[in-house]
């Protein structure tokens, strides 16, 4: 094994992230980042999923035909969605109200996939465990960050805690509305992105077009 | 030769090629069998407690547009303390004993044609109406009918809008509305949530000394005059329309007038 456990848990936070690195689940991270205590539960819902999918679908990966491995993927990755979303039906329902339809569509994240099929089809299961756990985390982060900025600029607080006292509610703040439409995020992820590349230079990837110069007749 | 004897089937069998019809049959089956007893001991196990969060989820907001909800209170016991759920029958404005009230559910009434009908003039957009409404009675000390809370629901700009209103034992004046389920825009449509927008509702009137019915949600006060008006949502036109769409389906004719006129004349 060239990485370490430690590594592995680690990396997918900044330098392998799934969302500004590897461009995956940005269609959750839309619609689920409008206030910070939603983002938190999506974050422990699909580090979880992640995290079990991966274990099992090592456990079993020398046992998977290759033709229908997809399928076998997504029918582990399927029941453990619906465990989290019965789960939290009982247990929170305020929140599972809020995520509805999202949870479901935690089958469809490609975070999830992309782990099963690229680590752990091919690691065992305490590593590809930590792997999920790892790129759940790192999922989270960048869902905490956006949604740190939509919760407090576009409702004016955080986990639901009133910090700057909107106008609608008597205070001075005129919160910005497009903060709380999905596609202020696709804004706030491009400017993480742009953040993240400028810290890390390697993560830029390599022009496949170059623009040539036409030499004068 | 002899070494393969020794083992097991199992064994046999783990070595063999996943690839073979017969291991991918095996696996496809096994795997589905399963998945399928975890996720239906999961749904079978938590149900109890998920209908238990419903029924409480509906009872907050009963309690809530009644004006008798405060955090932390035991909501099941505050909630079987003051209300007396009803089954109405809308036709006629009675209280009809025909259905088990434990077990009525007016969405389910609502889609079966027995006890439903299709809507011709639809403003709320609601497709077919359940003849049959739970309404709640909230009784004063003495036992004299306080409120009536009544659910009432409809189309917004996106989403069916599911919620209840608080009306007087005069049968005219409005307590409170609030909506416990939509799925509008958030910052502008979703706004009914609002505390300062639903206390607009407290002490308006439904009809005039008439009879005639004139609440309305609208940009301008209507001639009727203010106390029939709420203001509209800036920024949620048809949201706001679709709210006094509703209101007005459901405190009409279709709705809930014969009841109201029974309470009024003090006779249910």
């Amino acid at each position: 094994m060239s990485q370490t456990r430690r590594e592995m848990l680690l990396d997918p936070l900044v330098d392998n992230n799934p969302i500004t690195l590897q461009v995956l689940g940005i269609c959750s991270a839309l619609a689920v980042t409008s206030s910070l205590k939603v983002a938190l539960v999506m974050t422990i819902a699909v580090t979880l999923v992640t995290a079990f999918s991966s274990m099992f679908i090592s456990v079993l990966r020398n046992q998977i035909p290759s033709s229908i491995r997809i399928i076998v993927q997504m029918v582990i990755i399927a029941s453990l969605v619906i465990l989290v979303d019965q789960v939290l039906k009982a247990y929170a329902f305020e929140i599972s109200k809020t995520l509805s339809v999202f949870v479901g569509l935690i089958i469809t994240n490609c975070i999830v996939m992309g782990r099963a099929e690229a680590f752990a089809m091919k690691n065992p299961p305490m590593a590809s465990f930590i792997d999920g756990i790892g790129n759940g985390l790192g999922y989270g982060l960048i869902l905490m960050l956006v949604g740190f900025f939509r919760e407090l600029f576009g409702s004016g607080s955080l986990f639901g805690v009133t910090i700057l006292e909107t106008v609608n509610n008597g205070g001075w703040y005129v919160p910005n509305g497009m903060l709380l439409l999905p596609p202020s995020a696709f804004f706030i992820i491009g400017l993480l992105i742009w953040a993240f590349r400028t810290w890390k230079p390697d993560q830029v990837e390599e022009r496949e077009h170059k623009i040539q110069v036409v030499e004068a007749h | 030769m002899s070494e393969q004897t020794n083992k097991g089937a199992l064994q046999r069998f783990l070595e063999a090629s996943p690839d073979s019809t017969g291991k991918t049959l095996f696996v496809a089956v096994a795997l589905c069998l399963f998945a399928s007893m975890i996720v239906s001991a999961a749904a079978v196990a938590l149900r109890p407690t998920q209908e238990i969060n419903k029924l409480k989820d509906k009872q907050i907001n009963i309690l809530q547009v009644a004006g008798l909800y405060e955090p932390g209170v035991d909501v099941t016991e505050a909630f079987s303390a003051s209300f007396e759920p009803r089954v109405l029958e809308l036709a006629t404005g009675r209280f009809t004993d025909e259905f088990d009230i434990a077990t009525f559910d007016d969405r389910a009434s609502a889609d079966d044609p027995a006890t439903s009908i299709a809507l011709e003039d639809d403003p709320a957009s609601i497709g077919r109406q359940s003849k049959y409404m739970t309404v709640y009675l909230l009784k004063d000390d003495a036992g004299a009918i306080d409120k009536v809370i009544l659910p009432l629901h409809g189309y917004g700009l996106w989403s069916t809008l599911y919620g209840f209103i608080a009306v007087e034992e005069n049968a005219n004046d409005i307590f409170g509305l609030q909506f416990y389920s939509h799925a509008e825009t958030p910052g502008l449509g979703a706004e009914v949530d609002n505390p300062r927008w639903k206390a607009l509702w407290n002490g308006k009137r439904l009809t005039d000394d008439a009879g005639a019915l004139q609440i309305t949600v609208a940009k301008t006060a209507p001639a009727a005059g203010k106390e029939f008006h709420v203001d509209a949502l800036s920024g949620a036109t048809l949201t706001s329309v679709g709210v006094d769409n509703l209101v007005r389906f459901w405190m009409g004719e279709t709705g809930y007038a014969p009841f109201l006129a029974n309470l009024k004349a003090g006779d249910i």
